[in-house]
This record gives structure tokens, sequence and C-alpha cells, in this order.
């Protein structure tokens, strides 16, 4: 029974799952505090995915793949901040244009140069290996201790380490530094940093720019650390479920992070509760656990369980006043 | 005197169509970029899907569906309100309309099954978009985030029903079972044998009638007006005594209610069974046809038309072209969202700028 579920793989699995989220739902707080919705996550997540995938595998090095996901994923984050801020456009429109042109132009140019189904080869040596910390081995016999110094704080790739480090930088970056003030400033009103003096346009398109490359860390790792391939449509929501976080974190670095660690964990107790009988309830199908993530956040949106408030100015393009 | 905005025939013909144009020259350019043809590639396409009268009834024949969500969307966004929604509404929409074929295709006659079945379909849509209407009007909550999770919802939803229950027993394919003939639509070729054997029928001409529906009541009723006010402005709209939070619901569960009946020209239409994923991504076309055809009826059509005879001709074109598959027109269905929707007026100011150079000297006169 609850021998089945196999605790210890599940907290590994959930460490392993939430940098995918926490690196998109850090892009989207930068891009929607700075006042602009960014429903495009998933489509920079995927395109950055192939982006690295595919250079990674040309290059047999990891870290060339790394780099081309970022210049991808920047390059879009840099078209939906020009759409956004400088034409005025609808945001929401622009990020849902970009995930579906990702979608279909990924599996394109997949197909153009593979000639697998919308998949590139497996990456094989170019992966990004498991960091094995030293004197792993030393205590690997001892029954907690080995587990947790050799699975739980050891043995994931730097990304891994790289999404958890983020946590507290961007929380100062947000709450404590200049930078992070004007941002705050130009998402919840414009018009006061503009007349103190603050570039709003500026601070925008700076936000939507540190987006794009913390979120191409996002599909950087799908394909080159979690799956060792890219895949078609391969982030399977995870944009989306990033923004979910937002909401679930009320836009608050630290508290949008333990949302991300939350899904991860759903998504962990997924494939391990998968036919395995529980007790009173029997068995669970997967497609229902799957659910689960997306109702919570109705729920949370629906103020059911907290009160969850996005930035006054989001969505609104913002125009000088005269 | 400087015009400061575009006349009407500007805004809602040159812009449109130079905005097109711009994202069929990106999609020429990736084509050409993949080693083909982007002039022979076109030929190719117009050719299957509009000059030959099969492909042209299979290009109608997708252009229902699309009509049908791309109305969905239009009456969401008259209101104020981008409805992401429409592809999990149409999923449900199905689930509705087979639970009433189920139950009802050996005991009714086509004449009465069939009404039951859209009913079916436009209820169950309708209700699936009831509640992200509703949280929407009443607790604040945003109508984009809270559709995609319901697109999502819908998604884990229908796999855990159709793998669960509607699988007849024995079979492994996720689909229910075949229904009963009577649960067929009548298909145009029985009174237009030029068309051959497509799957074009009846839902074509109520897709029609529903764009006359639309436009009629959108336009030229005091409905329409009070629907067309919330959006424009719900703060005017609501001092003038119009209750925003029923107008947000009632126009939900309309675009609910078109996006579930979009189900019935692919399920009734064509396949006769409900199927796994079967809107296949029609309710995110819908998004771009509500962009395109700027939300009336005439360029609603057009717009379903010209992606019906994308689907149509790419898919003879990825048979003759191995490098341009048929995601080829995912991706120029992203661009046109993009230069048609979120970068619309991208023209204005360079158009404005001619107009202003070229009225000049009449207007001193």
């Amino acid at each position: 029974m609850f021998e089945d579920l196999h605790l210890a793989s599940i907290v590994v699995s959930t460490i392993r799952n939430a940098p995918v989220l926490m690196f998109a739902a850090m892009a989207g707080l930068f891009a929607e505090r700075s006042g602009v919705v960014d429903i495009g996550l998933e489509g920079k997540i995927l395109a950055s995915a192939f982006a690295s995938a595919a250079v990674a595998y040309s290059t047999q090095n990891p870290w060339y793949g790394v780099a081309a996901g970022i210049l991808v994923s920047a390059a879009l984050a840099l078209l939906q901040a020009y759409v956004s801020i400088t034409q005025k456009g609808n945001q929401l429109v622009c990020g849902i244009a970009i995930n579906i042109a990702m979608s279909g132009l990924t599996f394109v140019l997949a197909q153009f140069f593979y000639q697998q189904g919308g998949r590139t080869p497996d990456l094989g040596q170019a992966r990004l290996f498991d960091i094995v910390l030293p004197g792993t081995e030393a205590v690997d016999g001892i029954p907690v201790l080995g587990w947790l110094y050799g699975h739980v704080i050891g043995g994931h790739s730097v990304l891994v380490y790289l999404a958890f480090a983020l946590v507290p930088l961007v929380h100062w970056m947000i709450y404590h530094s200049r930078f992070g003030l004007r941002l705050r400033a130009c998402g919840e009103n414009p018009h006061a940093a503009d007349a103190a003096g603050v570039s709003v346009e500026r601070t925008r398109y700076t936000a939507m720019l540190v987006a794009g490359v913390l979120c191409s860390f996002s599909g950087a790792y799908l394909a080159i650390v979690q799956s060792g391939f890219f895949l078609r449509d391969m982030s399977a929501g995870a944009g989306f479920l990033a923004l979910a976080t937002l909401v679930f974190g009320n836009w608050r670095p630290v508290y949008t992070v333990l949302g991300c660690i939350m899904f991860g964990f759903f998504a962990a107790v997924q494939i391990q509760i998968e036919g395995v009988d529980l007790p009173l309830i029997g068995r669970i199908p997967g497609s229902l656990i799957q659910m689960v993530p997306y109702v919570v956040t109705v729920i949370v949106l629906a103020g059911l369980m907290a009160k969850s408030v996005a930035p006054k100015a989001i969505g609104t393009p913002f125009i000088k006043s005269r | 005197m400087k015009t400061t905005e575009l006349p009407r025939w500007a805004s809602a013909f040159v812009l449109p169509v130079l905005n097109l144009l711009s994202a069929l020259l990106v999609a020429a350019l990736v084509i050409h970029l993949l080693g083909e043809n982007p002039a022979e590639s076109l030929s190719i396409l117009i050719n299957s899907a509009i000059i030959n009268p099969e492909g042209l009834s299979y290009t109608l024949f997708y252009a229902s569906t699309f009509i049908f969500t791309g109305l969905s969307v239009s009456v969401a966004m008259k209101a104020g309100l981008f409805n992401i929604g429409s592809e999990g509404q149409m999923y449900i929409g199905g689930l509705g309309l087979t639970l009433a074929m189920l139950s009802l295709d050996h005991a009714l006659p086509a004449w009465a099954l069939i009404p039951c079945a859209m009913i079916g379909s436009a209820l169950f849509g309708a209700a699936w978009a009831w509640l992200p209407g509703y949280l929407q009007a009443r607790r604040g909550s945003h109508i984009v985030v809270t559709t995609i999770m319901f697109n999502f919802i819908a998604a884990s939803l229908m796999n855990f029903l159709i793998v669960k229950y509607l699988i007849p027993e024995g079979q492994q394919n996720p689909a229910s079972r075949v229904f009963a003939t009577a649960g067929e639509m009548p298909r145009l070729n029985e009174w237009f044998p030029v068309l051959g054997d497509t799957p074009l029928n009846v839902s074509f001409l109520l897709a029609i009638a529903a764009l006359v529906v639309y436009g009629v009541m959108v336009w030229r009723s005091s409905w329409g007006y009070q629907l067309r006010a919330t959006g424009l402005n719900p703060h005017a709209a609501h001092y003038a005594g119009i209750s925003i939070s029923r107008m947000i619901i009632v126009a939900m569960l309309i675009s609910g209610a078109l996006a579930g009946l979009a189900s019935v020209n692919s399920i009734m239409g064509s396949t006769h069974y409900l199927s796994l994923n079967f809107p296949a991504g029609a309710g995110f076309v819908g998004i771009a046809i509500a962009l395109m055809g700027r939300q009336h009826p005439v360029g609603i059509f057009l717009s379903s038309v010209l992606f019906g005879a994308l689907i149509q001709g790419g898919f003879d074109l990825s048979l003759e072209k191995p490098n341009i598959p048929q995601e080829t027109f995912i991706f120029i269905q992203g661009l046109i969202i993009l230069f048609c929707g979120a970068m619309e007026n991208f023209y204005a100011p360079a158009i404005l700028k001619m107009l202003n150079l070229t009225g000049a000297p009449q207007q001193k006169g």
C-alpha cells in the first residue's frame, strides 16, 4: 500500500520537476510585475527547448545549447516587448500568437533537420550531467543521510541548483534593489513612475529581456537535462502552469516558488500513484490527478482559498500623458 | 485639416489585408528557407483547396467548424472578454452531443435525433463556459487564466471519461462507439453530386445561418447594443443601466454554446464517434478567425474559408512537399494572430500619413 508509493523517489522527482516551472514562473514574475502579461511563456519554453536541443546535439556541447536557448527565448521576449510596449498592441493576443507559432515552427524545423516526427535525436553525451558531490560514496551506506546527501542535496544538474539559487536573488532584486522598486512601480502605477523620472518603456523592456533569459533555462532544462531530446509540444502546458503559480503565489517570488514545488509534487505523485490501490478510494486514474493543479488554480483564482491580487497596471500599454 | 483617425474603408479593409499579407510574407520566407518554392507551394495550395471542387468542398467542411469557433470567440470579444477556452468548450460540447447520441440514437428518427444532439452539445459547451464567466463577473478572476485552466481540465476530464467509460468493451482505440446512421448529418453531395465523396454537410448551412443571426443580434438589436457597450466601456454601460455581470455571464454562455455546436460538424458530419482530442486546435483557430475577421460576420466567414483552405490545401501540399508538413499551418496561424491581432495597427501611422499627404490639398479647397 503506502510502501508502493516510494516517498523517497517522490521527493527526488519533485526536486527534479520543479525547476521547469520555477524558471518560467520567475520569468513571468519579472514580466508581469513590470506590467506586461506574459501568456507567451509556453511558446518561449518550447522554442528554447528546441534551440538548445538542436544546438547541443550538433555541437555536442550542452553549454552551447543553453546559450542558443537564451538567444531564441530573449529574441521572442523582445518581440513581445516590441508589440506590447512600442506598438501598444494586445499583450494577450501577442502571447497566444507566440505560443501557437512556436508550437508549429519547432515541429517544422525538427522535422526538416532530423525527420524523426518532430523529435531531435537523443543527446547522449551532450546532456548536462548530474553533479555528484564529493563523499557521496562514503555516506551512501548510511540509511537516511546517504539518500539525503546523495540524492536530495546532491546528484542534480547545475540548472537545478541555479533554479533554487535564483529564489533569494529574485526576491532581493524585486524587493531590495533600485531596479526592483522601479519595476514594481511600473507594474502598479506607471504614471507615478513616469512622473518620478523613471522610463516606463525602458524598465519594461529590461524586464522582458530578463524574463526571456530566465524562461530559456526552463526550455533548456526540459530538453537537455530532463529528457535528453526535444519532442513536439514537450512543454505540455508548463508555461501556463507557471502563470498559475504566479496567481497562486500572489506575484511574490517565494510563494510562487512554493507553488512550483507543489505542482512538481503533484506531477511526481501522479507518476507514482498510477496503478496503486489506495485504501477506501481504490485506484485513482492519472488523468484525474493531472487535473489537480488546474483545479487548485481556479479555486485560488475564485478567491476561495486566498486573495490573489495581480499588479494593477498589468496588461495595459503605457501611454505617456501629455 | 489633418485626419487623426483612419476612414472606415482603411481600417476595415486595407489594414486587415496588409496584416494578412505580412503574415503570409513571413510564412513565404520560412518556406523559402526550408528549400521550397513559395509561389509553387501557393499554387498547389490554391489548386487543391479552391479550384478543385472536391477540395473546395473539404475547405468548406473545415470552414463550417471554424465559423462556429470563430463566432464563439467573437461574441465574447464583443463583450470585452477574451475567451481562450473555446477549445475546451468544444471538447465538452462533443461530450454532450455524444451522451445524447449514445442514449437516443436507436430510439429516435433522424429529424428528432439531430436537434437533440445539437442541443446536447450547446448545453454542455455553455455549461463549461459558465463557470469562467461567473468567476469573471462575480469574483473578478481573470477570464483568460480561468479559460486556459478549463482547457486543461477539459482535456484531462475527457481523457478520463473516454478511456474509463466510453470505449466499447473489447476495443483499444480511445473513442466512443460509432453512432447509428440516423445521427449522421445529411451531406450536401446528395444534392450537389459535383462535390464528390466529401463530408461537407448541413452544418455548413447552419453555420451561415448562425453568422446571419449573429450579425443581426449584435448590430441590430438592443441586446447587441448592450453587449457592445459592455465591451467598449463597461463603466458607461453600467451607468446606462446595463448589468455588466449579467452581460458577461450571458455572453460567455452564448460563446460556449457556439463552441459546443462546432463539435456537430466535426463529429456528426464526419467521424460519427467521439474520439480523443477531436477538436484538434479548432478552438484556437477560432481566436485567429475572430481577430482577422474583426468579429464581423463577413470577416469571420472569409477568414474561416481561408483557414479551411489552409488546412485542406496544406494537407495536399504536405504530401507533395515533405519539407512543408501540416504543422507549417499552425505556424502560419500564429503569424496571422500576431499580425492581425497583436500588431493590428502596425500600418496605421503610415496609411494615416499617406492620407494626410494626398488628402491635404482637397481639404483646403
